[in-house]
């Protein structure tokens, strides 16, 4: 992994060599928790470049890190605030994954469907962030590490009302701070 | 507190005075509000008699307001001025009652306008039951020009006094949550009106998620949720002053907020490890009192108006269910035993009964039930149907509706409803709207 990351830096150092340019590539800055200071990378879009997605840079430590190689989110069921054991398992990729990047922290985001009122979606928000911190916790993270903040039926990632759409909004998203 | 209310009181400076004080109290115009949909009372609205060119435009707007008022009520039936018979100028003295009678008016409703001398507006207006040709009102009202809308409200009150035998709640505003942008990214503002829609403006500006307004009984606030720097917290917002303060501050979050009946506390939930119980706040001392520990949820506690106990809704027994507590021995007891989950009870400013929020078969309701839980009766359904609040007359509620949404998500609008289940009324707002909150007579 590492390896990889490192070669596809020096590969977007190769072609561009800028901060930014006209084909709409952009520039992430990557303060990686290695802790080595920044490096200013400039990332090609991949339509230019002929590679798969999963082979670009993906700083580690980030947001983008845990949701492509981890997993930011476990699903509930309705009314529910209990982990399934698919979520577990996302849970303990977490926990690892913040075991590797001491630096970072979590705010727990808690959510629910539109299907309640909202009040009691945001306390059940806040149950399901809950869960999620518990179960961190249990795995061995510091609790420090760790906030929750419940929006209840406030942010859907699917504002559509079908069944579809509310199973993706009871949920639990990591933001990596 | 006190003084915002003396000051406003001051700032309306109103004074009554019964004109000719023989209103008859045995007359036959009388409509039972009660029974399930009563025929609407005839009436007529005259446009009130301006003493000069401004006075009498003001007049029309009078008379226009009272005219919606009192038709949104649905116990009015207003008649086409086109039918009019008698001229405005000559009902300065008396109403030719054959006149009203040949189209069938039971109701008549006349007024004069006059800009007074030291710059103060004088409305004089008279009640009139037609077929008995009795005046049932006759009162003076004296106020700053820029209050007519007021004074329009309040000879609405005392028509609907006068014929219904209950408060009227014309002269009220409304407070709620105006909703803006895509449903991911929605943009939540209080916004404040009066009743009948005039007079919006916003409190906030949309920086902060914002959710749940209350009124104040007692003093011009506001208590809410609102989202700052990440932190869902209870505020109090200072509707003169436009301050805001947070009340508390606590490890987890504070919600479901609202005052108690003196004004001197708000009772809310408060989260700590994930789980949330009921509190109160005193607010001169900002003392708390924890009310239930449970591990359940235990959220939207609203207080009965003695005082004396509380409803919540909990899901201790497995699902979201309606309890009553005594606070003198803080015991609860479940009131909701019907089929679907209940939600966030409220209790009528009138005391005998409570509004809440079902759901069932998929479909949300807005209903009723006694504090003992008996009587059940469901006044509204839909897709989303959520947040009852009262008026304080205890005779009409107002809620939000939201149908199924598609991609860009559904909109909210706010609708008012007879506690008799009839006449169900759209509520204009400018944006979206949801979580509207009833004022207490102004």
């Amino acid at each position: 992994m590492r390896f990889k990351l490192i070669s596809t830096i020096i590969f977007g150092l190769a072609l561009s060599g800028c901060e930014t340019s006209s084909d709409g590539s952009r520039t992430i800055e990557n303060s990686a928790a290695s802790g080595s200071g920044s490096t200013k990378v400039s990332v090609l879009k991949s339509s230019d470049v002929k590679t798969r997605r999963s082979d670009l840079v993906v700083p580690p430590g980030t947001q983008e890190d845990l949701v492509v190689n981890v997993g930011d989110r476990v699903f509930f069921s309705t009314d529910s605030f209990q982990l399934s054991a698919g979520s577990r398992a996302v849970l303990e990729k977490q926990a690892k994954w913040l075991a590797q990047n001491l630096g970072a922290t979590f705010s727990v985001e808690g959510h629910a469907d539109e299907r309640g009122t909202r009040e009691y979606n945001l306390a059940l928000g806040e149950r399901r962030a809950a869960a999620v911190r518990d179960y961190l916790v249990a795995l061995g993270v510091n609790p420090n590490r760790i906030q929750t903040i419940s929006f209840g039926k406030e942010r859907p990632v699917d504002p559509r009302s079908l069944g579809e759409a509310w199973s993706k909004n009871r949920r639990s998203v990591s933001v990596v701070k | 507190m006190l003084n915002f209310l003396i000051n406003r009181i001051s700032s309306v400076l109103l004074s009554f005075c019964c004109l000719l004080s023989f209103e008859n109290s045995f007359a036959q115009l009388r409509v039972d509000i009660t029974s399930g949909n009563p025929r609407p009372v005839p009436i007529a609205i005259t446009e009130f008699f301006g003493v000069d060119p401004s006075a009498s435009k003001l007049g029309n707007s009078i008379g226009l307001v009272i005219s919606n008022d009192l038709e949104g009520s649905g116990l009015f039936k207003l008649i086409d001025h086109k039918a009019f018979i008698q001229s405005r100028e000559s009902l300065r003295r008396l109403p030719q009652f054959p006149a009203w009678r040949q189209i069938n008016a039971q109701a008549l409703v006349v007024g004069t306008v006059e800009n007074l001398e030291n710059g103060k507006l004088r409305v004089d207006f008279r009640l009139w039951d037609v077929f008995s040709s009795k005046q049932l009102i006759g009162r003076r009202l004296e106020t700053e020009p820029d209050n007519w809308r007021r004074v329009a409200h309040i000879i609405s009150d005392a028509i609907y006094k006068r014929i219904t035998g209950e408060d009227g709640y014309f002269d009220t505003r409304i407070v709620y949550v105006s909703e803006t942008g895509p449903a991911k990214k929605r943009v939540k503002r209080l916004a404040i009106m009066d009743q009948d829609g005039a007079n919006l403006r916003y409190l906030t500006n949309g920086s902060n998620l914002v959710l749940t307004p209350r009124f104040s009984p007692t003093a011009q606030e506001i208590t809410y949720l609102a989202y700052v720097n990440n932190r869902p917290r209870v505020y109090i917002y200072n509707i003169d002053t436009g301050q805001r303060e947070a009340l508390g501050d606590f490890p987890g979050m504070s919600f479901a907020p609202r005052f108690s009946p003196d004004g001197n506390k708000v009772i809310m939930s408060i989260a700590k490890n994930g789980n949330s119980d009921i509190y109160t706040m005193d607010l001169p001392t900002r003392r708390t009192i924890r009310l239930t520990a449970h591990p359940a949820i235990d959220t939207s506690p609203s207080f009965a108006p003695d005082g004396s106990r509380i409803v919540f809704n909990s899901d201790r027994g497995g699902q979201q269910q309606l309890y009553v507590m005594t606070l003198r021995d803080r015991k609860a007891s479940r009131i909701s035993f019907g089929t679907g989950r209940y939600a966030t009870p409220v209790w009528s400013p009138r005391g005998d009964l409570i509004a809440f929020t079902k759901m069932f078969k998929g479909e949300f309701a807005i209903g009723v039930m006694r504090p003992d839980g008996s009587g059940e009766r469901l006044l509204t359904k839909g897709f989303l149907v959520e947040s009852p609040t009262w008026a304080p007359n205890g005779r009409v509620l107002m809620f939000f509706r939201k149908d199924r949404s598609g991609k860009r998500g559904g909109q909210p609008k706010l609708f008012s409803i007879d506690l008799t289940g009839y006449n169900e009324r759209l509520i204009l707002t400018p944006t979206s709207a949801s979580d509207p909150a009833w004022s207490p007579v102004n």
